[in-house]
């Protein structure tokens, strides 16, 4: 427990260490999540466009015999 | 040349164009870039009493005197000393021998009054053990602590 | 260099090393907070106030590194025009943007306990400061052109006028006085950083060097996907307008 509350004393800068590194995690973490879900998002929309032109694509060919 | 050839001169040009004029103006700036004056640049530069700056360099040894709340300690850059006194409190990193940044006034008799202190520290980073032992074996280099005065008197070169 | 600027390729590559850049990122940051937590000493003037160094110091180097990544990606579209640099000059600006902040932020949190201030306005600190403007500036410009190639380029010049800001942060603690300690690891005569601090220090940054070719490699995929997008839509317009 005294180890517990040592570390996270320490040596009394906690209070300006561990809000550096909070705000490290939200900030890499934040950016990393939003990158991500953009690369998802607009890949999948991508995905959806491509597969309806093919289809749109094959229904021109079928229309034109 | 190409179009292509062309546009890379003309970026390589104008990037050496706009470097020139940073370093012209940098350096005639230089006076006002510096954060603080050492010592020596007081004394060189007749620095007018009452007028607000900083002054920057090491806590003599053996200098500081505390009574009470005010604290008064000299400022040297090896060269040159300035008597300084403050009233408050002072951070963590003060110590003699090290580096200090003062901002206050200057008055008739010499006397630097500081309104704020700020602690300049160096670029060295060990352990407890290793300081002690390197102090106990005669290879420490200390003493030059944060505010090393050499580079300040030039003008920017790049 | 023009074989690895084809689009298609570019994902190729980005793609297989994708994981791997991914696995060095999360197990070098990993490690390097255990160091920079536990398992390293205390300085022997600051205390425990050092292990903001393990954050500030990557966070600067990336800055600055991310800014001349941005800079080079921007000369190479200006010069041959290739829409992938402008793509990957754009990518790199919110990262970087994100380590600046970073670096300004902790080294705000550090300066407090050592010096007595939250901030100076001395050259180190204002060049930085300087530097985290420019990546906004460059952000708002490639976005404020309805039409996009203008804001790019408008960007891109934007990006190699504020490259000059780059030496000046690295070489302000040499050629001024500055509140600011000169440099620790890339100095003459090698680190002045015990080993014991070194190393979380290098594993950090060599996280966070991953970090950024992770987040570049996602944001380059999402760009590279709205492009197409972008070009699918005008088609479908174009058609739909001949038809009409």
């Amino acid at each position: 427990m005294d180890a517990i509350r040592a570390f996270l004393a320490m040596g009394g800068y906690g209070a300006f260490v561990w809000p550096g590194y909070l705000l490290a995690l939200v900030v890499l973490a934040g950016l990393l999540a939003v990158s991500l879900k953009a690369a998802r998002a607009r890949e999948a929309e991508l995905d959806i466009l491509q597969r309806g032109r093919h289809r749109a694509g094959r229904r021109g060919v079928s229309s034109g015999e | 040349m190409t179009r292509k050839q062309r546009r890379l001169y003309f970026v390589v040009l104008g990037m050496l164009a706009l470097g020139a004029a940073a370093a012209l103006v940098l350096s005639a700036m230089s006076d006002s870039i510096v954060y603080f004056y050492s010592p020596t640049d007081l004394q060189t530069r007749h620095v007018s009493a009452g007028r607000r700056m900083r002054i920057g360099g090491l806590v003599e040894k053996g200098s500081v005197m505390k009574a009470g709340k005010t604290v008064t300690f000299r400022v040297t850059d090896l060269t040159a000393t300035v008597p300084v006194t403050y009233t408050g409190i002072l951070p963590d990193l003060f110590r003699e021998g090290q580096g200090v940044v003062a901002e206050g006034k200057l008055d008739g008799n010499g006397f630097f009054h500081a309104s704020e202190i700020l602690a300049k520290h160096d670029e060295k980073y060990m352990p407890k053990e290793v300081a002690d032992a390197l102090k106990k074996s005669g290879q420490w280099q200390g003493g030059k602590g944060g505010a090393s005065p050499p580079a300040a008197q030039e003008a920017p070169s790049p | 260099m023009h074989r690895f600027a084809n689009p298609a390729r570019f994902l190729r590559i980005a793609n297989a090393a994708l994981p791997w850049l991914a696995g060095v990122c999360a197990l070098s940051i990993a490690a390097g907070l255990w160091f920079a937590l536990v398992d390293s000493p205390p300085d022997y003037q600051q205390g425990d106030s050092v292990r903001i160094m393990y954050l500030h110091v990557p966070a600067a180097w990336m800055g600055m590194f991310c800014y001349t990544a941005m800079a080079a990606f921007s000369a190479m579209a200006l010069i041959w025009k290739h829409p992938l640099a402008d793509l990957l000059a754009r990518a790199t600006a919110p990262v970087g943007a994100a380590f600046t902040l970073l670096c300004l932020v902790t080294g705000s949190l550090w300066g407090k306990p050592m010096w007595g201030t939250w901030w100076a306005w001395d050259a180190r600190l204002t060049s930085m400061l300087i530097l985290f403007f420019l990546y906004l500036g460059y952000m708002a410009l490639s976005n404020a052109f309805d039409d996009p190639t203008r804001g790019y380029r408008a960007a891109a010049i934007l990006a190699l006028v504020g490259f000059v800001n780059v030496p000046v942060i690295k070489f302000s603690v040499d050629w001024w006085n500055t509140l600011h300690q000169p440099a620790s690891v890339m100095r003459k005569g090698g680190p002045a950083i015990d080993p014991s601090m070194l190393l979380p220090l290098m594993l950090m940054a060599l996280g966070f060097q991953t970090y950024y070719f992770v987040v570049l490699i996602l944001r380059a995929r999402a760009e590279i996907a709205g492009a197409k997008i972008h070009t699918i839509r005008m088609a479908e317009v174009h058609a739909a307008g001949r038809g009409e």
